[in-house]
């Protein structure tokens, strides 16, 4: 079991279409500056720093040298994760665990309205032979939904209904960008974004940033309930998209087995689970990787008054199909995890959470996953 | 208390302008084989892998998911980093911090650059704040030329100094067979007649650009005394960041607050009282011959303004009191992602005795950095004991 590192804060930027008024360093000002006013912490006390960003996303080569400032970076130990933000978390962890800093702040950030998405998510694609072919994110994610829900023996409808799950759970969430009760059929016949998926089941493109304050057991008494304990991580690779089914999500198998095998935790305790689904069918084959569910009783569960419940709350954040930046979704799903554990949540606030699972993926069609365990309480 | 941590086995591919034979993935493979078959392992036996690349120089984003048939990668726990010329030593370091947390016991650091098959020099220049400095900006000639004037004006360093810089680089990387230039008549004068890139800074004065990947094998202490007979421990790292804009700080390369910084931070914590008594070698991310010599100032193997001398009295020759970068250093090889972990890796093999040709005598403690993004370092001392 870990123990040894909490959260002890968390603050993120409500998610937009177009933040225009703030560059990306203001952009990261405004949560770094929030979350040394939510925890008391100096940032003279902080002497360790990991952001998670995109080169390709910010237009810039060296994309952190554009925040280095604003997370307090000079003359201290910043390092850049070219990945989602939730792996630039897990290395915080371990900066702690190794007992080289009391604190690590945690930062990602992305303007998506900055640069033009079907162009940047092509340079993830193999060079020869795929990239002339026109592929990018949403190709590949509409690919992956088609198969996905083939082999599930769902159809569309059922991806409508996780939609209107998770729009409806954003109404309680004020950060998010996209919210409302939608009807089954307004989803299906809204524009269509990568047949299967319509602009509805999938995430809109956004702005955002997200931070946490990571801490050592011996500072993590002064916060009380406000500090939560990371009491398992875990990361897996899969293969390259086009080596693997894609109507499987065996990294994230693996990363949660990890995760849950070193919080002394079964997927059955957990109370919230955070899911990166930037589209519908990501949460439904998410969830069931990370043991929530099994592909048996999907059709059952999604036939309930609330989808998806079986003793886990899923997104009651309503996750990035809301609208939440790439290489900021996973930090976010910590941190959505952190403020239910610390009774911070708000109208979204599942009572009484004892445990979260928090879900990060980077890569065509998820092929890097990482798996995040909150348990409430420092201990 | 930290596990302890050391290198045990490296790898490397002969680094070169264009390796059109391989692609990204095969580049990767030939160092992280070597890698294995130094430690006598097999990707088996990884717990983990830790991946450094700049991606915008080839044009990708996530080329190391594209890649990872190339390192094993399927099944492992990875993190890819990004932080410009400092990546291999960032990517080490994080290797470092979690083996020392106890989280894995053997893995593998990887760092790879394929630089002919994108436009660095384009993708540097797109570094600078886009509304305030990029129109100002040229890529790494450009933005060293300016630093290199300041510190000409206050040190008073000579070009033929510089060239005497550029030509130990070369001709120390005969001895190296994984070296990109390997220059065994090089001569003074030939360096100052080279073409004028952006004054002062002439074509044999810079790094060249190169295709190369390195590999390492890190484990904890149990695992790696099993793993080698000589391993060389870190035994302390260190990172410093400087401010965004140069105009916040116009003597950059003359006084490097993030490189007497950080290199102080591990002269501390590894009881290095006077560095150029006290290190065995240093292998330093020199990138420029004017940069080496404002480095030697600010790494503390000399005064402030000494720098010049210590090349004419030959300090860091290979014969000297303090041999810098027996590799050849960056000079003599850049395949950026991969560059300041093989400054990592030249440094271990010399403090392994596996250097070769290369290697300096009795080498217990050594230096190794990195340098990158806004003038940010990193530093590491490793040490046989």
């Amino acid at each position: 079991m870990m123990g040894r590192v909490v959260i002890v804060g968390a603050v993120q930027t409500r998610y937009e279409p177009r933040k225009a008024h703030q560059a990306i360093n203001e952009l990261v000002y405004e949560v770094v500056a929030g979350l040394l006013k939510q925890t008391g912490v100096r940032m003279q006390e902080i002497d360790s720093m990991v952001t998670a960003s995109q080169d390709a996303w910010d237009g810039k080569t060296i994309s952190s040298m554009s925040v280095n400032e604003v997370v307090g970076a000079y003359l201290k130990s910043e390092a850049k994760v070219a990945a989602d933000g939730i792996q630039a978390l897990i290395y915080g962890a371990a900066r702690i665990l190794a007992g080289a800093f009391d604190y690590t702040l945690i930062v990602a950030h992305c303007k998506e309205s900055e640069g033009q998405p079907d162009e940047i998510t092509k340079v993830m694609f193999d060079p020869f032979c795929e990239r002339p072919l026109g592929l990018n994110d949403a190709v590949a994610a509409g690919l992956q939904a088609r198969r996905y829900i083939s082999v599930a023996g769902i159809d569309s409808r059922a991806l409508a209904l996780v939609s209107q799950k998770n729009h409806r759970s954003a109404k309680r969430n004020p950060l998010a960008q996209r919210s409302g009760d939608y009807s089954l059929d307004e989803i299906l016949a809204a524009p269509s974004f990568a047949d299967p998926l319509t602009e509805l089941m999938a995430g809109p493109r956004s702005d955002g940033a997200c931070a946490l304050l990571l801490a050592s057991a011996e500072k993590a008494a002064a916060f009380g309930d406000r500090a939560v304990c990371i009491a398992g991580m875990g990361n897996s690779t899969d293969s390259y998209w086009t080596d693997r089914d894609l109507s499987e999500a065996e990294a994230l198998r693996q990363a949660a087995q990890r995760a849950y095998t070193k919080a002394g935790i079964s997927p059955d305790q957990v109370d919230v689970a955070e899911i990166s689904a930037r589209y519908a069918h990501e949460e439904l084959l998410y969830g069931e990787a990370l043991g929530l569910w099994k592909r048996e009783e999907l059709s059952a569960l999604l036939a309930e008054k609330n989808p998806l419940r079986k003793r886990t709350k899923v997104n009651p954040s309503g996750g990035p199909i809301t609208g939440n930046p790439t290489t900021v979704a996973g930090l976010a799903r910590v941190a959505e995890g952190y403020l239910q554990l610390a009774q911070l949540a708000g109208d979204r606030q599942v009572p009484g959470a004892q445990v979260a699972v928090a879900h990060g993926a980077s890569g065509v069609c998820g092929q890097s996953q990482s798996v995040v365990i909150l348990r409430r309480g420092n201990a | 208390m930290a596990e302890r941590v050391a290198i045990v086995a490296t790898g490397q591919t002969r680094h070169t302008a264009k390796r059109l034979d391989v692609n990204l993935r095969e580049l990767i493979t030939e160092a992280v084989t070597r890698a294995l078959e130094d430690a006598d392992l097999r990707i088996q036996d990884i717990d983990a892998v830790f991946l450094g690349n700049m991606e915008p120089f080839e044009g990708f984003m996530f080329p190391e998911l594209w890649s990872v048939e190339g390192w094993g990668g399927y099944g492992k726990p990875a993190i890819k980093f990004n932080t410009g010329g400092t990546v291999g030593t960032t990517t080490t370091m994080a290797a470092y911090y979690y083996l020392a947390a106890g989280l894995y016991e053997t893995v593998l650091a990887i760092g790879f650059e394929k630089q002919s098959e994108g436009h660095t020099q384009a993708a540097i220049t797109t570094v600078g704040d886009p509304i305030w400095e990029r129109t100002m900006m040229a890529g790494a000639v450009g933005n060293f030329a300016v630093m290199a004037s300041t510190y000409v004006h206050e040190s008073g360093v000579t070009p033929e100094q510089a060239a005497k810089v550029a030509v130990k680089a070369r001709r120390n990387a005969c001895n190296n067979e994984y070296a990109h230039l390997q220059m065994p008549n090089i001569t003074v004068e030939e360096v100052m007649q080279s073409q004028m890139l952006a004054h002062p800074i002439r074509k044999l004065d810079m790094c060249p650009q190169s295709d190369g990947a390195v590999a390492m094998v890190l484990a904890s202490e149990a695992k790696a005394k099993k793993l080698a007979s000589r391993p060389a421990w870190i035994k302390a790292v260190a990172t410093a960041h400087e401010q965004q804009y140069m105009g916040d700080s116009p003597k950059r390369l003359a006084i490097m607050r993030s490189q007497v910084t950080a290199s102080q931070k591990v002269y501390k914590a590894a009881g290095i009282a006077n560095p150029r008594k006290d290190l065995d070698v240093a292998e330093i991310y020199e990138v420029a011959t004017y940069a080496e010599m404002a480095m030697y100032e600010n790494l503390g193997f000399c005064e402030r303004g000494q720098g010049g001398v210590l090349i004419d009295q030959g300090v860091t020759s290979m014969e000297g009191e303090l041999p810098v970068n027996p590799s050849g250093g960056v000079l003599s090889a850049n395949p950026i992602g991969a560059t300041a972990m093989i400054r990592v890796a030249e440094a271990a093999l010399q403090v392994m005795g596996k250097a070769g040709k290369r290697q300096v005598p009795n080498v217990h403690t050594a230096l190794a950095t990195g340098y990158g993004g806004n003038a940010w370092t990193d530093a590491l001392i490793l040490s046989s004991r």
